[in-house]
């Protein structure tokens, strides 16, 4: 099993305190795809940082590939991230300071596995080969999510998590993304756990699962 | 409207109080320390105006006697046709008593203001006039306050002056210049009398231009820098509200009202860091000014109060310049308020992304204020046009500024290998246009730490070089009376290996107020006065009367050549054979043969020694001296000359020290409120590599570093600046402002110590947002992935 997740719980303080997730567990294989829908503000986000290591839960155990992040040191969680976890986010994923090419090894570099052969592959597949040398301002808004995705599988990680990736895309550059996305990451042989509002994306995906009133159905 | 308007635009500053307290202080400060240093100025200067308008300005001729000048003699000089003044002094509580003669006293030495009733007074009923502070010390006597009066000075009718002090006849007649054609001589009138020149501190105005020059330049340097503060805050203000001015104006106010609304609020502001920064300044002046009192006393003899008086036109100066400073400020951003379209899009990062064009012209125009700095230097003259070249050097560096940073940067983007040295470089190259501003602060006070630095301790090094070699006799010595003076004569001829005998004449050289100094051929001269210019064979020709010896200053001022005839006095001219350094003086002079001034000047008092004598024997003289009557006052040993001219010297540049420490200090609050305010703007560029598997912790210590890299850099560019600003202070202003050029020395270690300070101030800066991102919550990152921008 590569991720197991069980009984994960958070609440964010507020009067009274927002509880988002009350005890959500799921499991994900190796190389699988996993989609998360649900309601705006139903935790969707919330629990894929948690799994990404980049937000604490207050309940429960995360483990990646058998290793157990909650409860884990700031440093060692940092470690995880950069070489087991890619992340690709709704917006503003690059680094504006480093043009295309930078950006797309960079992960990869951070993780010590730049393989450039594959890093090539992918900037053909996903049409960014001409603009290597431009900066994130440069490009459009599916052309930086592309970039985004194919930094985040540049590693080859174990785990990918995509939080509404083609959320601000267009539909028919949205489903070019999406596509893209799965079979890059099928090719990479990265476990994909992804949060969509989009029925149809959703269904594109190996399995999925809804997450509503903080716990999952 | 406009109260709900206002009320919204001030509302940004609530959730932003670290830029409002950086504005606030950046403006406060730099009118604390411009206001400061003006109140020391003025204070100085109204001392040394009350100082010059006493008895005697500057160098003073008198006539002496052996004891107490009697009536008749001054009766018979002034038949004669002698312009002379008696003078009575004497010592009460610690209060030089000056009894003077209102009628003959020498209208250039402006008198106590004696008008009507007060001359009555004067003469008849014992009136003695002091300043305020002086007064109290009098208590029992008939005192009036004179605010003109120095201090710790008071003046009376000579008859007053009898009676307080007990005495009678006069001390001494001050002789009023220029005296009638065709006198008798002081020999047929007034046998006894002997003619001296009173070598007081000449004129301290004067003299202490070099110290209150320092001081403004760097009271100006620092208002530059705090204004440099004041304008990046504001700016980057106008920039984080430019939403809500986009909605403000779509709700129907116009640009033109919004313009002043804005106006109104920088005039709040002002009145608030004026208020504050009026207080700062009169904290500063008192924290410096017993500093610079005491100074002032042991360099020029000036008496400055040690404490200040406060008055209404030098807070309302302070206010007005917080207004000037602040709209200075305020202009760019207020202009572009006023121009802005209504669907100007909200793009906090353009303010960040200056176009590389707009950077290029900036470095373009930075050239074009070096090469018009380089045309003043070769064309200019004058102190105006000195400040005029330094104030286009630094302003042109500074503008060039952001064009170097990014210029190293980008080569070390070539060199610097690792994934992470990379994106810090990058990172740090994006983040030049958002930090020159306080980067510029830095290089100014950077450039004028290393150049004052620079001329500071070239000017000590060059001083002490010289006071070694000047300062070469074992004693001086000075008589009280020409009686006391043959008699040391005489003991100096049997027991010293030598005598000096210095011998001074007042004179006017080439149009101008100067000495005469008649040296008798000794080795001693040779060795102790280096010749910077000399005609061949120059020590014998002058020796023998056949040449004179100029300083330096003199031969700047008149550009005279060697070989060229110079007047020394009417019907007396010498070819010149040679130029001598005599820093310090601001006064021309020249040096010739002691037989032949006194051949035509034989009045001059011979109450001056200077002697060679065997180290260990220079006791015994001294004892031998005061045996003779000379008060142990008059005798100075070499190393005591020496110690009390490098102290007064230390002294002078202290005042300099703390302020090129306040100077680095306003600038390191420059850098903070720039890091503080950039900080949001930061975490785009932080989120996703935080995301990618970087500590927090980590990125902040990257943050520091890239604090320590652009202080680093910016130390690199002040380097050459400074220096530059150190040539031309060196040989340019202070040749202008006082006549001598000095060589200017390297002191490397000084720079690495500048270069460790200016990495402190900026670690010092970064700390705080570096805390602040090393503990941020996580979902403050995420959110950069969430939001809509
Ligand atoms: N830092 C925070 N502090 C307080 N409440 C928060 C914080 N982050 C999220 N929340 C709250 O937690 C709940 C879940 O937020 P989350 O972002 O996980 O929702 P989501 O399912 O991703 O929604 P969407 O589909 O709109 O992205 C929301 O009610 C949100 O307001
Ligand atoms: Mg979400």
């Amino acid at each position: 099993m590569l991720l197991n997740v069980r009984n994960v719980s958070k609440s964010f303080p507020g009067e009274p305190p927002v509880e988002v997730l009350k005890g959500v567990s799921l499991d994900l294989r190796a190389g699988e795809s996993l989609a998360l829908t649900g309601e705006s503000g139903s935790g969707k986000s919330t629990l894929l940082h948690i799994i990404g290591g980049l937000e604490s839960a207050d309940a429960g155990s995360v483990t990646l590939d058998g290793v157990e992040l909650s409860g884990m040191k700031d440093a060692d969680l940092a470690d995880v991230r950069r070489r087991h976890i890619g992340v690709v986010f709704q917006q503003f994923n690059l680094i504006p300071s480093l043009n295309v090419h930078d950006n797309l090894i960079f992960h990869a570099r951070l993780a010590g596995r730049q393989d450039n052969a594959w890093t090539n592959h992918m900037a053909g597949a996903l049409g960014l080969t001409e603009m290597l040398r431009r900066y994130p301002e440069q490009l459009s808004g599916g052309q930086q999510q592309r970039v985004a995705i194919a930094r985040a599988l540049a590693g080859k990680p174990k785990l990918m998590l995509a939080d509404e990736p083609t959320g601000n895309l267009d539909e028919d550059t949205g489903d070019r993304v999406m596509e893209l996305m799965l079979a890059l990451t099928a090719e990479a042989g990265t476990g994909l756990l992804m949060v969509t509002h989009s029925p149809a994306r959703a269904g594109a995906l190996d399995s999925q699962i809804t997450l509503s009133h903080g716990r999952l159905s | 409207m406009h109260r709900a308007a206002f009320l919204a635009l001030l509302s940004h500053w609530r959730r932003q109080p670290l830029q409002l307290i950086a504005l606030l202080f950046g403006l406060a400060a730099a009118t604390a320390l411009w206001t400061g240093v003006q109140a020391i100025n003025q204070e100085a200067r109204s001392s040394y105006d009350a100082a010059a308008s006493a008895l005697g300005q500057g160098t003073e001729q008198r006539l002496t006697g052996e004891g107490p000048i009697p009536r008749e003699t001054f009766i018979a000089l002034r038949r004669a046709g002698w312009l002379v003044s008696p003078v009575v002094e004497g010592q009460v509580n610690g209060v030089t008593l000056l009894g003077v003669d209102p009628f003959t006293l020498p209208p250039m030495a402006a008198s106590p203001n004696l008008q009507g009733d007060r001359l009555g007074a004067f003469l008849n009923n014992g009136l003695i006039l002091a300043n305020a502070d002086t007064a109290p010390a009098l208590a029992g006597y008939n005192v009036e306050t004179a605010a003109n009066i120095p201090d710790a000075q008071a003046t009376m009718d000579v008859t007053t002056a009898w009676e307080v002090l007990g005495k009678t006849g006069f001390d001494y007649l001050v002789v009023t210049s220029p005296q009638p054609m065709g006198l008798p001589p002081l020999t047929e009138v007034a046998p006894g009398l002997t003619q001296v020149t009173e070598e007081a501190a000449g004129d301290i105005a004067n003299l202490t231009r070099s110290f209150h020059l320092n001081l403004t330049a760097f009271g100006l340097l620092s208002f530059a820098v705090g204004l440099f503060i004041v304008h990046a805050a504001i700016g980057l203000a106008f920039e984080q509200r430019r939403s809500m001015f986009r909605t403000l104006r779509a709700l129907g106010l116009p640009a033109r009202n919004l313009t002043l609304l804005l106006a109104g609020e920088t005039a709040v502001f002002a009145l608030l860091a004026g208020a504050l920064g009026v207080v700062l300044g009169y904290g500063v002046a008192s924290m410096l000014l017993p500093g610079v009192a005491g100074t002032l006393r042991g360099l020029y003899g000036a008496s400055v109060p040690g404490s200040l008086t406060l008055d209404l036109s030098w807070v309302l100066s302070g206010f007005a310049i917080t207004f000037a400073g602040a709209s200075v400020a305020a202009a760019s951003s207020l202009w572009r308020v006023a121009t802005l379209p209504i669907l100007a899009p909200a793009r906090p990062r353009a303010w960040a992304m200056a176009s590389v064009r707009g950077r290029l012209l900036q470095a373009g125009a930075g050239a074009l204020l070096l090469v018009i700095s380089a045309v003043i230097i070769a064309q200019g003259e004058g102190l105006v046009a000195g400040f005029a070249m330094l104030g286009a050097l630094l302003f042109g560096a500074a503008l060039m500024l952001p064009f170097f940073l990014d210029l190293s940067l980008r080569a070390a983007a070539f060199v610097v290998r690792g994934v992470l040295g990379q994106w810090v470089v990058a990172d740090t190259r994006q983040q030049v246009p958002g930090m020159s501003l306080a980067l510029m602060a830095l290089l100014l006070a950077l450039a004028a730490n290393i150049g004052v630095g620079t001329m500071v301790s070239s000017f000590r090094a060059t001083f002490t070089g010289w006071l070694d070699q000047r300062l070469a006799s074992e004693l001086y010595l000075t008589a009280q009376t020409p009686a006391q003076a043959a008699a040391l004569e005489a003991l100096l001829d049997a027991e010293a290996d030598a005598t000096l005998p210095l011998r001074t004449a007042q004179a006017r050289l080439v149009g101008a107020p100067a000495a005469i100094l008649g040296v008798v051929d000794h080795v001693t001269y040779q060795q102790g006065w280096p010749l910077i210019e000399a005609a061949p064979d120059p020590w014998a020709r002058m020796n023998a009367g056949e040449g004179a010896f100029i300083n330096e200053q003199l031969w700047r001022r008149t550009g005279l050549a060697m070989g060229d005839r110079l007047e020394l006095l009417p019907g007396w001219s010498l070819p010149i054979v040679g130029v001598y350094t005599d820093y310090g003086n601001p006064e021309g002079q020249a040096m010739v043969a002691q037989p032949e001034l006194l051949a035509r000047v034989p009045d001059l008092s011979p109450l001056r020694y200077a002697a060679r004598v065997a180290p260990e024997r220079v006791e015994d003289l001294r004892k031998a001296a005061e045996a003779l009557g000379v008060p142990a006052g008059n005798i100075l040993d070499q190393a005591s000359v020496k110690r009390f001219s490098l102290d007064v010297f230390e002294r002078t540049f202290l005042v300099t020290g703390a302020l090129n420490v306040l100077t680095l200090g306003v600038a390191a609050i420059a850098i903070l409120a720039s890091l503080t305010t950039l900080a949001s703007m930061r975490l785009p560029q932080l989120a996703p590599v935080w995301a990618m598997g970087l500590t927090r912790a980590r990125l902040a210590r990257l943050e520091l570093l890239r604090a320590a890299l652009f202080a680093a850099l910016t130390f690199l560019f002040a380097l050459p600046l400074g220096l530059a600003v150190a040539w031309m202070l060196l040989s340019v202003v202070n040749v202008q402002a006082f006549g001598w050029k000095l060589p200017m020395l390297a002191f490397p270690v000084e720079w690495l110590r500048l270069l460790a300070l200016a990495l402190l101030a900026a670690l010092l800066a970064a700390a705080l947002p570096a805390w602040r991102l090393g503990r941020m919550a996580p979902s403050r990152l995420l959110k950069v992935f969430a939001d809509e921008r």
